[in-house]
């Protein structure tokens, strides 16, 4: 069930069981028979830690999904409302409570479980309403690193950018420095801490702050980690707004996936049974999960798109070859022994013919006219070409009235590789933007000035060209099939964020200073004590493990570039890698975007 | 009187001895408008996600998972359930197998210290609840009793336990106590100080302090925007001559008007806030631009009523004009109103003047929308030009390859759309689109001049045998 997790170099299975662990206490404090009205966004990381069978072996009969008005009758003892500590699920909750009929026999328990943390202001709300005192457990549970993969956490916190950089709320950074602190207690403290940015500074200082102020924390585990690297994403605003081209990268862009799930259209994969040819064509959509437990998936996801196709290509001669063997199988040992591998091809096959429609529906749209001149603007920007000019495929693109995200998207691009536009050029973009889509997208472009990622350019200094030839953000010679660079994973552009991990790791940063002062925020290294005893000494050959921690998000391209990192052979570094949120171009705009009222008809 | 029996004099006499409270008296429409929106992002989220069961089990979700339980326990079909509860059964006792390095720790049995319910100062008095009665957990007592530190209370805090904060009653104090959340990051405890001290400071301390904390101040500004607590926030931003933000945080209360009237007269007050000057210029056009709408409307609405105008009659409206951007208003009257006096506030002309509209906008957007009624002459005469001898001339200021395609997207038919392809200047791009829209004389016409023997010859084979074009082909060659 969980076995990708402890597949890569740390066995994140116990930080998942840790979680596990705290579920149980917390329901087995509500004795009797439960139902779990959920507040729907938290199903999805949930299903990350634990099943239904878990809650239902501790009583969990029910469970609803939170929304107003009177809650099902369910016969049962106690009511839990796991929520997000959001004023607005507090009103709900509110009229849950205040419809619960007073006259039922025997009534029923309210309790609320927060998470990841209490809210005294949404206490203080439900107070406000009068309904404060209708709970009994009021509590929280710390779901701040969830195990997505056996390299990857998130505390998929989707507004953790916005609060930081927008609205200055810390918040999601101390659920990172407590998640932080959690992993310590299971892996060992990390003696090593780099960081790059206002929002890594601070998480380090919290970190420090929480060590000294918990004296239990100090234990006597060997260090798994041996370097943390913090990365606030406003360091590098351009790498999620380019479209990742990895294969992984591509599924997200086109049908996003959410909490390792992906929803794809039905039609391609329509099961193929003899005798009904398009009678029972399904209409809803096909749901997949994607991690690295499944064998093919994990060799494909993080190659370029374009290497796909001849690995999926092999793969079904080697399988049906396998499956060919059937023929030349004579004795009954041999017969046997082709039954007991059964299982597994059909695995393999169905596996395979999953990832070929999805490979078929990618590229019906990376071969369509609007993706390639969409990429093509993209590369000019990121390759320093004309970035100082209104451009032509916006214009158009506005004219035509393509979605205002993809449009923001590539402004904003284009603003960042040029640090900032020139007031004239923003002005136009501004008028044209506000005049196709409405004037109340004022305040979503306000937002994303606040953000740095549009904004006039001050002093008329144009700083990316020195970064990009700096730290070769930009590889003519990119080589997609056989790649030798992180820029695969962009088809020519190499993600800032990685490529600071890996100056970091070799030389070190002390080589680019000059870069790193262009870039915002301070950097800075730290050291954690460990006992003398905990002090690590290398095997020959033995690789270093990093943990790079994404402060605002990370893209399922940079993973991948981190992930090729860790398989180089001289390499010497394997990367774990953790975020607030996983992010695509897309998410991260519509994040900061001002949530407007619908249409008044 | 000692100095201390002062303070505490002050905080009797002043304090409501409510424990939190937000004095705001009108905020009970904002939490209405909140709920509301709630509700709606929240259908919005249950929409999207499939609500029957027999998507669930096509659809791949695994059995088992949580929110394919919701469904499956919420629709009470519990006999399906038990079937496949051994699969289930397996997954859960899997666990017990896990290494068991560091799995003795729990989560929060890390930060939170010992777990106890807190039920506790917040617990409301008031006869509104009807819970049953609540012990208070003896633990709990000491709480109250014994005197933390600010530091000590904001630690307590940050682990998730409830502390009374009434204690501090000097304004030193509560300095101390904000300093000391700050300090701690922890925006839930940052904002419990600041409910704290906005209840108990006068409105001028509170801003006066908070402007020399950034965080704090951020904290206050968020929280103010949460609960909609308006005037307060415009208050302190005026304090803080944050003149910009306090226009576009009144410009966004607009979004919350749904009477257009009421909202035309809300923007009409936006008009001069300290904006930056060009957004002033865009909240202007803004304003008007909901004024035009509000009176083609009405005007429209009647015309349509009516049933007299037969533009109406063939094309009726599918949605309301007000409160849509521009260029679709544009549009709009292009289709509606294009043959319109320039006096009058519905025709495309006022509107591009009003508006200041780009040529090439509005070609772009005229086009479109003469084109999707196929009034082929409007479009001649839209990309026709006079110049001050009297010849005519052909222009597009979008370029006659976007004419081509627009036209084309509204299946013009081909003698309309081989007139524009013609005029397409880059040769290659003409050839193109002739060769995509079999607009034959073009092709031919084009190979012709480019004397390009060979390919003409090889055209012949696409055109209609003993049809004009294929005789066309064949005099050039004989020529």
């Amino acid at each position: 069930m969980a076995a990708h997790l402890s597949s890569g170099r740390v066995n994140l299975t116990a930080l998942r069981e840790a979680g596990r662990r705290e579920l149980r206490e917390f329901l087995d404090k509500c004795a009797g028979s439960k139902a779990i009205v959920w507040d729907e966004y938290l199903t999805g990381p949930f299903g990350l830690i634990a099943q239904y069978s878990l809650l239902k072996e501790h009583e969990v009969e029910k469970m609803f999904t939170l929304k107003p008005g009177r809650l099902p009758a369910a016969d049962v003892k106690n009511i839990i409302f796991f929520v997000r500590p959001k004023l607005e699920l507090m009103d709900i909750i509110t009229d849950n409570v205040l419809r619960e009929d007073r006259g039922r026999s025997p009534q029923r328990d309210f309790h609320i479980l927060f998470v990841p943390r209490r809210s005294l202001l949404c206490e203080q709300w439900l107070k406000e309403q009068g309904v404060l005192g209708s709970f009994i457990h009021r509590e929280q549970y710390s779901l701040d690193l969830i195990p997505f993969d056996g390299d990857l956490l998130s505390m998929e916190s989707e507004s953790a950018f916005k609060e930081c950089y927008l609205e200055s709320d810390q918040t999601s950074l101390y659920h990172a420095a407590k998640g932080l602190m959690t992993l310590q207690a299971l892996y060992g403290t990390i003696p090593q801490i780099f960081g790059k940015g206002d929002c890594a500074r601070h998480v380090a200082n919290m970190m420090i702050r929480m060590k000294r102020e918990f004296p239990g924390s100090q234990n006597s585990i060997f260090p798994v980690f041996d370097t943390l690297l913090l990365l606030d994403r406003n360091v590098d605003l351009l790498t999620p707004l380019a479209t990742q081209l990895t294969y992984e990268g591509l599924i997200d862009e086109i049908y996003g996936i959410q909490n390792t799930y992906v929803k794809l259209p039905p039609e391609k994969f329509a099961p193929k049974k003899q005798g009904e040819g398009g009678k029972d064509l399904p209409t809803e959509p096909k749901k997949l999960q994607l991690n690295s437990a499944e064998e093919l998936y994990a060799e494909i996801r993080d190659k370029n798109f374009n290497a796909v196709g001849s690995v999926l290509s092999k793969k079904a001669k080697i399988i049906s070859a396998a499956f060919e063997e059937r023929h030349h199988a004579k004795t009954v040992g041999e017969i046997k022994q082709f039954v007991s591998q059964l299982p597994h091809m059909q695995a393999a096959r169905s596996s395979l013919a999953n990832h070929t429609s999805i490979a078929e529906l990618i590229k019906d749209i990376t071969t369509s006219e609007d993706f390639f001149d969409n990429l093509t603007v993209e590369q000019e920007f990121m390759s320093g070409i004309d970035t100082d000019k209104v451009n032509n495929y916006i214009e158009d693109c506005i004219a035509q009235k393509h979605p205002l995200i993809k449009i923001l998207r590539l402004v904003c691009l284009q603003s960042v590789c040029n640090s900032g536009l020139k007031q004239k050029v923003l002005d136009h973009y501004k008028r044209e933007i506000l005049q196709t889509y409405g004037y109340e997208h004022i305040l979503t472009l306000n937002n994303l000035e606040k953000a740095g990622l549009l904004k006039p350019q001050t002093g008329g200094r144009n700083n990316y060209p020195t970064i990009r030839k700096t730290l070769r953000l930009w590889m003519d010679d990119v080589n997609e099939q056989n790649p030798n660079d992180i820029s695969y994973v962009y088809s020519g552009y190499a993600p800032l964020s990685v490529r600071l991990a890996q100056l970091l790791a070799r030389p070190g940063w002390r080589s680019i200073e000059e870069v790193l002062k262009m870039l915002p925020g301070p950097h800075f290294e730290e050291r954690q004590q460990l006992p003398t005893g905990l002090q690590k000494k290398r095997q020959q050959g033995e690789n270093r493990v990093t943990l790079v921690f994404f402060l605002g998000g990370v893209t399922y391209a940079e993973i991948a570039a981190l992930r090729f990192l860790s398989q180089m052979e001289d390499g010497g570094t394997e990367y774990v890698i953790a975020t607030t949120k996983l992010i695509n171009g897309t998410t991260w705009i519509k994040s900061l975007m001002e949530k407007l009222e619908p249409a008044p008809f | 009187m000692s100095r201390a029996r002062a303070d505490e004099e002050e905080y009797w006499h002043s304090s409501k001895f409510r424990a939190f409270t937000f004095d705001d008296e009108d905020d009970e429409l904002s939490q209405l408008k909140e709920s509301k929106r709630a509700v709606n992002s929240l259908r919005d989220i249950v929409d999207d996600d499939d609500d029957d069961l027999e998507r669930v089990s096509w659809s791949g979700e695994p059995v088992g998972s949580i929110s394919w339980s919701i469904k499956e326990t919420a629709s009470g079909s519990t006999s399906s359930l038990d079937g496949r509860d051994s699969s289930l059964q397996k997954g859960s006792s899997s666990y017990a197998a896990l290494p068991k390095q560091g799995s003795s720790y729990s989560l929060s049995s890390l930060f939170k210290g010992e777990l106890c319910l807190s039920l506790s100062a917040l617990t409301d008095t008031g006869g509104k609840n009807y819970a049953p009665e609540l012990r208070r957990p003896k633990a709990e007592y000491k709480d109250y009793s014994s005197d933390w530190s600010p530091k000590d209370t904001v630690k307590r805090m940050q682990r998730g336990k409830v502390c009374s904060l009434e204690r501090f009653r000097s304004l030193q104090d509560k300095l101390v106590l904000l300093d000391e959340a700050v300090a701690g990051h922890d925006g839930n405890v940052i904002t419990a100080v600041l409910i704290f001290l906005k209840r108990t400071l006068r409105r001028e301390i509170l801003f006066r302090e908070v402007e020399v904390r950034q965080v704090a101040l951020c904290h206050l500004i968020h929280f103010l925007r949460e609960t909609g607590e308006q005037k307060f926030l415009l208050d302190l931003l005026r304090f803080l001559d944050r003149t910009e933000e306090v226009a576009l945080s009144q410009y966004r209360e607009h979004l919350n008007i749904q009477d257009v009237e009421k909202r035309r007269e809300f923007l009409k007050g936006c008009i001069g806030l300290p904006f930056s000057a060009e957004d002033n210029s865009h909240i202007q056009d803004h304003y008007t631009l909901l004024e035009r709408q509000i009176i083609i409307e009405a005007n429209d609405r009647h015309l349509e009523m009516a049933g007299q105008s037969e533009l109406f009659r063939k094309y009726p409206r599918k949605a309301s004009i007000l409160n849509m951007p521009l260029v679709t208003t544009l549009f709009y009257s292009c289709f509606y109103h294009y043959t319109e006096a320039e006096g009058t506030f519905s025709s495309p002309s006022n509107l591009k003047k009003t508006f200041k509209i780009p040529d090439k906008q509005y070609v772009l957007t005229a086009l479109a929308a003469r084109a999707k009624l196929r009034a082929w002459g409007d479009v001649d005469a839209l990309l026709t030009t006079k110049n001050w001898l009297g010849y005519t001339k052909k222009k597009a200021p979008i370029g006659f390859h976007r004419v081509v395609e627009i036209l084309q997207r509204n299946n013009a038919p081909v003698q309309v759309l081989q007139e524009y392809v013609r005029l397409v200047e880059d040769v290659e791009t003409r050839l193109n689109l002739a060769t995509k829209y079999k607009c034959h004389d073009v092709v031919i016409e084009t190979y012709r001049d480019l004397k390009d023997r060979i390919q003409l010859t090889a055209y012949k084979c696409k055109v209609e045998r003993g049809s004009a074009e294929e005789e066309k082909i064949n005099s050039i060659l004989n020529n």
